[in-house]
């Protein structure tokens, strides 16, 4: 816990970026520990790799992946928290240095011109989704996610009728045929209804939910279940090598729907699934967890 | 499954000895080139001008890493592999032209890379996605670095010099073999009998 001061926000910013890209958060390397435990043969060896990867990352301080991601933002911000004008420069500011002195991989090019900006700053990037709540707190969820993983997201407009079953099995071949790409042991985040752009944002922001915590709602953890046993019954496995770990769990996010429609949205999350969250708390300390 | 060991330059006995499924610790020399730096080679190659290094001698490996520079000298920092299907349309073309004996990647690759693999007397061998910490422990130094202007860090051609680099898995060997296909067969099946089951 420390004072906040405009002065030492962006430090512990950047400390917070460079945490999530060298440790991993408890529950996921719990998951993975678990995975290790249960594999064998080719999909053993992967587990170790990534156990004793882990390891070194976190000792050395350096980024457990080379693919040091997209910065993305999930912020729930208090409309009366003090430097709520300041925040998105001092996150921009903060990456900016995080890409020198942590150092993260530049990651952001212009589509157009094909030009890498070297400092991970971008049109739109880092993206930043805002939650405005009533209060003088904050919470920034950091997620920096790789390409590999995101490259293998899916989005299904299906026809209302038919729904659950359909969804299901076109969640299961699509992680069939996307095999080892996105480094699995993954997370599955899914998103159900509301609209495109609705259903991929939920089912990205599932993935800050921590590995073994079922949705609050019963009939969607139930679903969350029933997948989690059907993808890992593939036979996938760790990195495409066959075997009993294909998800690490599967969450899943709703909105609404319109009548006619049936949105639903996949984004995969690597088995580095890099989070941390930053609280700055009404007595003026912050936290990072 | 067996353990092997192997330096660079890799010769056509230390790749006739290769199976699926095998694991192997790499030790000699590397070099990294993204789908951007297959495609900058091969039109270099084709306009008939000089790659300023010998790709033969080295293994290719698919990665795009995170380096750092400390008083002049680069140092990678993190260095797992990236996913190798985004190579695909090169592969056949480039394994021709530059006559590389290994590639290192993730994920796998096609039909066409694994004709090409058995034409070159080359194999593929799948390193752990996202294992860029190891990796780095393995990289004992940066010898040069290519097209780093044009390209950019991580699409960039870094040499470098590797010991017990691994662990490697045999995934496609010189013999048109392809643990890819063979788990793509057995996963059609899986699906077929559960809807069948189903029905």
């Amino acid at each position: 816990m420390a004072k906040i001061s405009k002065k030492n926000i962006e430090e512990i910013l950047i400390e917070a970026i460079e945490k999530a890209e060298t440790e991993l958060p408890k529950d996921v390397i719990k998951a993975l520990k678990n995975a290790a435990y249960i594999e064998k043969g080719l999909a053993k060896i992967q587990m170790e790799a990534i156990l004793e990867n882990i390891k070194i990352a976190s000792k050395e301080g350096i980024p457990m992946c080379q693919d040091t991601g997209i910065m993305t933002f999930y912020i729930q911000a208090g409309t009366e928290f003090k430097y709520l004008a300041d925040l998105k420069k001092m996150l921009e500011n903060a990456v900016k240095r995080a890409t020198k002195e942590t150092p993260l991989r530049p990651n952001t090019v212009n589509p157009f011109t094909g030009e890498n900006s070297g400092d991970n700053l971008g049109r739109n990037i880092p993206y930043i989704s805002w939650d405005m709540v009533k209060g003088s707190e904050c919470i920034i969820h950091i997620l920096p996610k790789g390409g590999g993983s995101e490259n293998m997201s899916a989005l299904w407009m299906l026809n209302s009728a038919e729904g659950f079953d359909k969804a299901k099995k076109l969640i299961v071949e699509h992680i069939i045929n996307a095999g080892g790409q996105p480094c699995p042991p993954t997370i599955a985040g899914i998103g159900i209804g509301g609209g495109a752009d609705i259903c991929m944002q939920l089912a990205k922001k599932s993935l800050l939910r921590k590995i073994g915590e079922p949705h609050r709602e019963k009939k969607v953890a139930k679903m969350e279940k029933e997948l989690f046993e059907l993808i890992n019954k593939t036979g996938i496995g760790p990195m495409g090598m066959g075997g009993a770990t294909t998800v690490l769990d599967v969450h899943i996010e709703y909105a609404h729907r319109h009548p006619a429609s049936f949105p639903v949205g996949l984004v995969l999350q690597c088995w580095a699934n890099r989070r941390k969250v930053i609280k700055f708390e009404k007595n003026g300390s912050i936290k990072v967890i | 499954m067996r353990e092997i060991h192997l330096q660079t330059p890799l010769s056509a006995k230390d790749i006739k000895k290769l199976s699926i499924g095998d694991t192997v610790f790499l030790s000699g020399k590397l070099f990294t080139a993204r789908d951007q730096a297959h495609k900058k080679m091969i039109e270099l190659k084709k306009k008939a001008k000089k790659i300023p290094f010998s790709p033969k001698e080295m293994v290719l490996y698919h990665a795009g890493p995170v380096a750092r520079k400390e008083k002049n000298k680069w140092a990678i920092v993190s260095a797992g592999p990236t996913t190798s299907a985004r190579m695909e349309s090169f592969e056949k073309e480039f394994l021709s032209l530059f006559g590389v004996k290994m590639i290192i990647g993730k994920g796998g690759m096609g039909r066409e890379t694994l004709k090409a693999l058995k034409k070159a007397g080359a194999v593929y061998v799948h390193f752990t996605g996202g294992a860029g910490a190891l990796a780095a422990k393995s990289i004992k130094k940066v010898e040069n670095v290519y097209f780093l202007e044009e390209l950019g860090i991580p699409e960039a051609v870094w040499i470098l010099r590797i010991e017990k680099f691994g662990p490697l898995i045999v995934t496609m060997d010189a013999k048109g073999n392809s643990f890819y296909e063979k788990k793509e067969k057995v996963a059609t099946k899986a699906q077929r009998h559960k809807e069948k089951q189903q029905k």
